[in-house]
């Protein structure tokens, strides 16, 4: 693992991540996530759909990055995958504001052609294609993106319900701890298909319940998170 | 068992006409209509091993209705079912794609893979319903995978995996639902905005196409939310209460 | 927002961008009141922005595209996660990104001012999202509360207590609130305000214009 992984993972990164919960905040007003063990399962599920995506979208990217999947793709097309995995808009339009937000801080922080490239392409890139440019311009490899995207998946939900429940801060990193044995040690379910279809096949689970939560979010009068 | 059915539309001076209706038992096809066709089950299943394909090919201007007659129960077996069914809907053509529910019975392995390649203009309503096993029943596993392209661009990519207890119940995936469901409308739809109502959503998607997405306790219910999302999706706006 | 946002990122020196005010204090202490006034009594002369940081609601940014006193569009609101100070301090991105998008979308803005949610004496703005920054106060707390200091009440480039109109009523006394301040901010300017009796900030609003010409003056 390179170290520059653990500085995007760190939620004290200046990417606009605390102001995202991932759909924890409408799932606390429903009352869905309502303690340490609802909260545990929300991001268990959460990270085995949304959040494998994310883990093989960031990956994908990363080898995008690094030069290693040539063929007629470009940003935009990964960029597009990651739009027909998000259904609902709301949803999309979180991953575009995080992914705008980080691309402008390891732009700063890592300054290489591939971001600007990126920035170019895809000014306001989904998420993942964010976190996997940025990992490859921090010198970091498709695993580790994998392993940040995975963990991102869980980690910004989890503080959020700290905030929202006044929950026990150190139940609520033994719950991570816990999930952290589920995180990918390798890119998604499978390896990264060669160069044939390099994107079609990526994981691409659905989670319904976090679609219907994402749109009420985007509709509640009344909230604190963007997401 | 491994079956193969086929279905082909042509336009014939100006009107669908179906030259290729290939029936592969248990997949049997029947011609209801003048351009609608039904699936009649003519076997139990699928059953653990079992493969059954289905391919249909929606000629440019045709119009074609495809439904079943009655819900699919798969069923264990020696190693996993799977279904693949490919569409191709062409240039001006329509295609409404509303079987009834798979309904994934206790110890099932299944599989279901679908490949939908769309032409530019073509029009697609395409439901899929998965009931979580049978009243009262702990359903088997299955794993259903769908991909939709239009003019080579990718439109739909979804999975939905059932039988990993831990991660059905979870608040965010069905939580406490016991079927899921979706429809897939593909065309212009007077809808800009998304709209929820309980246990469904009415989703813009990035492409010209709109998702409902639906859970509910079981497949009436279901039923009910997938149409209201319909209906939600044509008009552009709710459909009245679900 | 859609993929086909402008890249705008703006290079961090500052060079040819507006000069970007941040306005803190504790809730209620009259920071919307400070804004709109700002955008009245400057508005007619300069290219104005206005980002809001409300806690709970968009309810500063509503309120101040009722008052009309500046074209809605130029009013955004950031959602702060629980957390106002560390939107304007430690993770300053959706605020930046905000401002940027005003400066991108009606620029060349002159000022683009920052309204912070309301939080405690110690919430201050990153020098990275606010050039110069305003703390409000008001007299209703008492007259102690500059005496408490705190890096809002130490540090800003300008420390405005209002409500000056309230002192009697709440037995303030202002003129130990003026010595407590110059002890603790040494020749760092104080103004004092009635937003209700000054509906245009007048004092305020010409500290701000200095500043902006000054900021013009260096970045352009
Ligand atoms: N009497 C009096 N009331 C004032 C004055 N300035 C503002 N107010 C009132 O004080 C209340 C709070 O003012 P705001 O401008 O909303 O305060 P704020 O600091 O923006 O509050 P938050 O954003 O909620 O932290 C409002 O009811 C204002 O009308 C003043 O000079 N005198
Ligand atoms: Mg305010």
């Amino acid at each position: 693992m390179n170290a520059a992984i653990l500085l995007l993972t760190d939620s004290r990164l200046p990417a606009g991540g605390h102001a995202h919960s991932g759909g924890v905040e409408q799932a606390v007003t429903s009352g869905a996530v309502h303690d340490v063990p609802s909260l545990g399962s929300f991001l268990r599920g959460r990270l085995h759909t949304t959040g494998a995506v994310a883990t093989a979208l960031a990956a994908a990217s990363c080898a995008f990055a690094s030069g290693t999947a040539d063929g007629p793709w470009a940003w935009d097309g990964l960029d597009a995958e990651v739009d027909a995995r998000t259904a609902s808009p709301a949803q999309r339009a979180a991953s575009r504001v995080q992914g705008r937000l980080l691309l402008r801080v390891a732009r700063r922080l890592w300054p290489s052609p591939v971001l600007e490239e990126l920035a170019g392409a895809v000014p306001s890139p989904h998420h993942p294609l964010a976190l996997g440019a940025a990992a490859h311009a921090a010198g970091a490899a498709p695993e580790d993106a994998a392993l940040a995207a995975a963990y991102h998946a869980i980690s910004g939900p989890a503080t959020a319900a700290v905030r929202l429940l006044g929950l026990d801060p150190v139940a609520v990193h033994r719950l991570l701890a816990d999930l952290s044995r589920e995180l990918p040690t390798a890119p998604g379910e499978r390896d990264l298909p060669p160069s044939a279809a390099p994107w079609a096949d990526l994981p691409a689970h659905s989670a319904p319940a976090l679609d219907v939560l994402a749109e009420r979010h985007a509709l509640a009068q009344v909230r604190l998170f963007v997401s | 068992m491994h079956a193969r059915a086929a279905l082909a539309t042509a336009l014939v001076a100006g009107r669908t006409s179906i030259p290729v209706l290939r029936s592969a038992p248990p997949l049997t096809l029947r011609q209801t209509g003048p351009h609608s066709v039904h699936l009649i089950s003519t076997a139990a299943g699928p059953l653990g091993g079992d493969r059954l394909e289905l391919d249909l090919d929606v000629a440019p201007g045709t119009t074609l209705e495809l439904g079943s007659v009655a819900s699919t129960l798969v069923l264990p077996g020696p190693g996993e079912s799977r279904t693949l069914i490919t569409a191709r809907v062409g240039a001006g053509a329509t295609l409404r794609f509303t079987p009834e529910p798979t309904v994934l019975a206790a110890g099932c392995a299944h599989r279901i893979e679908v490949g939908l390649t769309l032409a530019s203009d073509a029009r697609v309503l395409w439901r899929e319903e998965i009931v979580f096993g049978r009243y009262g029943e702990q359903p088997g596993r299955c794993h259903a995978r769908f991909d939709a392209t239009l003019d080579g661009r990718p439109l739909l990519r979804q999975e939905f995996t059932v039988g990993t207890p831990a991660l059905d119940t979870s608040p965010a995936v069905y939580g406490d639902a016991r079927c899921v469901g979706t429809t897939l409308i593909a065309g212009p739809v007077p809808l800009a905005e998304a709209v929820v109502a309980d246990g469904v959503a009415v989703l813009p998607l990035a492409g010209p196409a709109t998702l409902v997405s639906a859970l509910a306790l079981d497949a009436v219910a279901l039923r009910t939310r997938l149409e209201w999302g319909e209906s939600t999706a044509s008009r552009g706006r709710p459909a009245g209460p679900v | 927002m859609s993929a086909d946002h402008d890249d705008h990122h703006h290079a961090p020196d500052g060079h040819g961008r507006a000069l970007r005010l941040g306005v803190g204090g504790p809730v209620g202490s009259g920071k919307t009141a400070l804004v709109a006034a700002l955008c009245r009594t400057l508005g007619p002369t300069l290219q104005l922005g206005v980002v809001t940081n409300d806690i709970y609601t968009t309810e500063d940014a509503d309120f101040l595209r009722k008052a009309g006193v500046l074209d809605e569009d130029r009013i955004l609101a950031v959602e702060t996660g629980c957390c106002p100070h560390t939107a304007i301090r430690d993770d300053i991105a959706a605020n930046l990104d905000a401002v940027e998008t005003l400066e991108n979308r009606f620029g060349p803005l002159h000022l683009v001012i920052v309204e912070s949610g309301g939080d405690n004496l110690t919430a201050t703005f990153s020098r990275g999202l606010a050039d110069k920054q305003i703390f409000v106060l008001d007299v209703s707390g008492g007259d102690k509360v500059p005496r408490k200091g705190g890096p809002g009440v130490t540090t800003a480039d300008l420390l405005v207590i209002n409500k000056t109109d309230l002192a009697p009523l709440v037995g303030a006394d202002l003129d130990v609130m003026a010595k407590d301040s110059a002890a603790v901010r040494g020749d760092r300017p104080v103004l004092f305000t009635s937003i209700r009796q000054d509906p245009t900030a007048a004092a305020v609003a010409a500290w701000v214009r200095d500043q902006v010409q000054s900021w013009l003056h260096q970045h352009h």
